[in-house]
């Protein structure tokens, strides 16, 4: 009886998550078949699957999905890059954070998406303007949880580096890094959410490719497959983001002992 | 002086007072102190603003010695650690170690914390070769099997108990070879029988490297079973010193040490 449960169990927890989706796609499939919907508010899950192969044999989703995916990549590498090194000065050096923490504390609370009249004024409606906008977006979540991370570490583990004759840097390679990774891991996660987002709205305001200006085109001709479709290839995006994020994780944290028990089960 | 490492050794080797000063116990005894650096202490002052921790507090430990500070919280005893570490500086007065003068952290004085504060991203053979000298790897694996952990050393530090987790700290002071060791109430937080085991081990690794050691503790049971010495604070300053000539091993049970217990209670 025993031996019976536990496979499963486990077979049931990898095939019950899925029932709600599915449930969901086949009452909308039907719906949109016996003409509750009209294929002009929202189109079918098998119109959106035949939309999808079509896009997909021309290229052009491929085409989309790259330039959006490089586009979300440069604008994270350059804004998190930027506030990963910001947060490690202002938690390292007092002055640096009087210097800086004040000025970007207040900046944080500005909505970022406000100033894209301004950026089409700067950069016009080119690459340069998306990636800045990506950049700034994620800039924030990822400086002022590395800056967190860095002051919250125990200050009895930094004394006890001292003690044991450790110097400056060795004490941020081995104490202060490692310390404040959980933190900074939290922020990427953060930095991921508005990477898309900010992505989104940019790419639907200016946009002359990538999956945004897909959706947006799409919305002239009236072809709701093509937007739906847009909105899952988001999803997918940014459900691969988390679960990258997720993996990274697991191998950088595997020391916290929120992540011995669960490294065994997933 | 003389009487008072006489005693540590002959308590050690169980051996009768009257056969101490034979020849093989005298090359014992300087083997045995070749590790232990002398600790000196001349008028310490340190004030936090209007707040005076100590008030001229001299204290002399020769080389080897085991000594506990006993007295009640708050009067300076871990300001105290941290002055003979190197971490804080005396207002005013001078610590030497082995003559010379404390300036900065000391490479030669390691203490052992009231709680283990092992890295809990680094394994337990890292952490205890935390100072990365050549050689560390195998340096640190010996230190464990002289705390009896050398079969955890690639777990982390999470998955250990609290008593495991002070053997481990222990094992990573024994590691930079000590001449002064400092333990602010290392067992403090540990469960009576943990704690006794830790005894019997500090004793035996104190007995085989001779550091020259300072226990903190409020538990005067456990100064005057351990140390050669107890002395008292009180207001920053040192208010009763007297030997413990009791032989090793000593019995919890033994009368001296409790009429010892006694004397030392009242004067704190």
């Amino acid at each position: 009886m025993r031996f019976g449960q536990l496979p499963f169990r486990q077979a049931a927890a990898q095939v019950v998550p899925w029932f709600v989706p599915l449930a969901v796609l086949v009452i909308w499939e039907l719906c949109a078949r016996l003409g509750f919907i009209e294929a002009r508010t929202l189109a079918a899950p098998s119109q959106v699957a035949v939309a999808f192969w079509a896009s997909a044999k021309s290229g052009e989703l491929g085409r989309n999905v790259v330039i959006s995916f490089e586009r979300a990549m440069l604008g994270l590498a350059i804004g998190g890059g930027l506030g990963f090194l910001l947060g490690v000065l202002t938690g390292v050096s007092r002055i640096a954070e009087l210097l800086l923490d004040s000025g970007l504390q207040m900046l944080r609370n500005v909505p970022h998406l406000a100033i894209i009249p301004m950026v089409i004024l700067w950069f016009g409606i080119d690459e340069t303007a998306k990636i800045f906008l990506v950049a700034v977006g994620t800039f924030f979540p990822i400086y002022l949880n590395t800056y967190h991370g860095m002051r919250t570490i125990d200050r009895g583990l930094i004394e006890m580096a001292e003690v044991n004759g450790l110097g400056k840097f060795a004490i941020f390679r081995r104490v202060l890094l490692p310390g404040a990774m959980p933190s900074v891991l939290i922020g990427l996660r953060y930095a991921l959410g508005i990477m898309w987002l900010t992505l989104i709205v940019a790419e639907t305001i200016s946009a002359s490719s990538g999956i945004g200006y897909m959706t947006m085109n799409a919305r002239e001709f009236l072809q709701t497959d093509i937007v739906v479709l847009g909105v899952l290839i988001y999803a997918l995006l940014g459900k691969a983001a988390d679960a990258t994020t997720k993996l990274i994780e697991h191998r950088v944290l595997a020391w916290h002992p929120a992540y011995h028990a669960s490294a065994s089960t997933n | 002086m003389l009487q008072r490492v006489q005693s540590v050794h002959g308590a050690f080797v169980s051996q009768p007072v009257d056969r101490l000063e034979a020849g093989s116990t005298r090359s014992h005894l300087d083997e045995r102190r070749r590790k232990g650096e002398r600790l000196v202490l001349e008028d310490l002052h340190l004030s936090f603003g209007t707040r005076q921790v100590l008030r001229g507090l001299n204290l002399e430990v020769p080389a080897g010695q085991f000594l506990a500070i006993v007295g009640r919280s708050g009067v300076g005893k871990s300001t105290l650690m941290r002055l003979i570490v190197g971490l804080d500086r005396p207002t005013k007065g001078r610590v030497s170690i082995g003559g010379a003068a404390v300036e900065g952290v000391q490479r030669t004085v390691k203490l052992l914390f009231q709680d283990a504060r092992l890295l809990p991203w680094q394994t337990v053979l890292s952490n205890v070769g935390i100072a990365r000298t050549p050689g560390w790897r195998d340096k640190a694996l010996e230190a464990l099997r002289d705390v009896g952990l050398a079969d955890r050393s690639n777990d982390w530090p999470a998955v250990l108990s609290g008593g495991q987790r002070q053997r481990v700290a222990l094992a990573r002071v024994l590691v930079g070879e000590p001449g002064v060791l400092l333990l602010d109430e290392p067992f403090g937080a540990l469960d009576a029988l943990t704690r006794s085991e830790m005894h019997g081990l500090l004793e035996k690794l104190w007995f085989r490297d001779g550091f020259t050691t300072v226990l903190i503790t409020h538990d005067v049971a456990e100064a005057v079973a351990l140390a050669d010495r107890v002395v008292v604070m009180n207001e920053g300053r040192v208010t009763f010193d007297v030997d413990i000539t009791v032989e090793r091993p000593r019995r919890r049970s033994d009368v001296q040490l409790s009429a010892l217990q006694d004397r030392i209670l009242q004067g704190v």
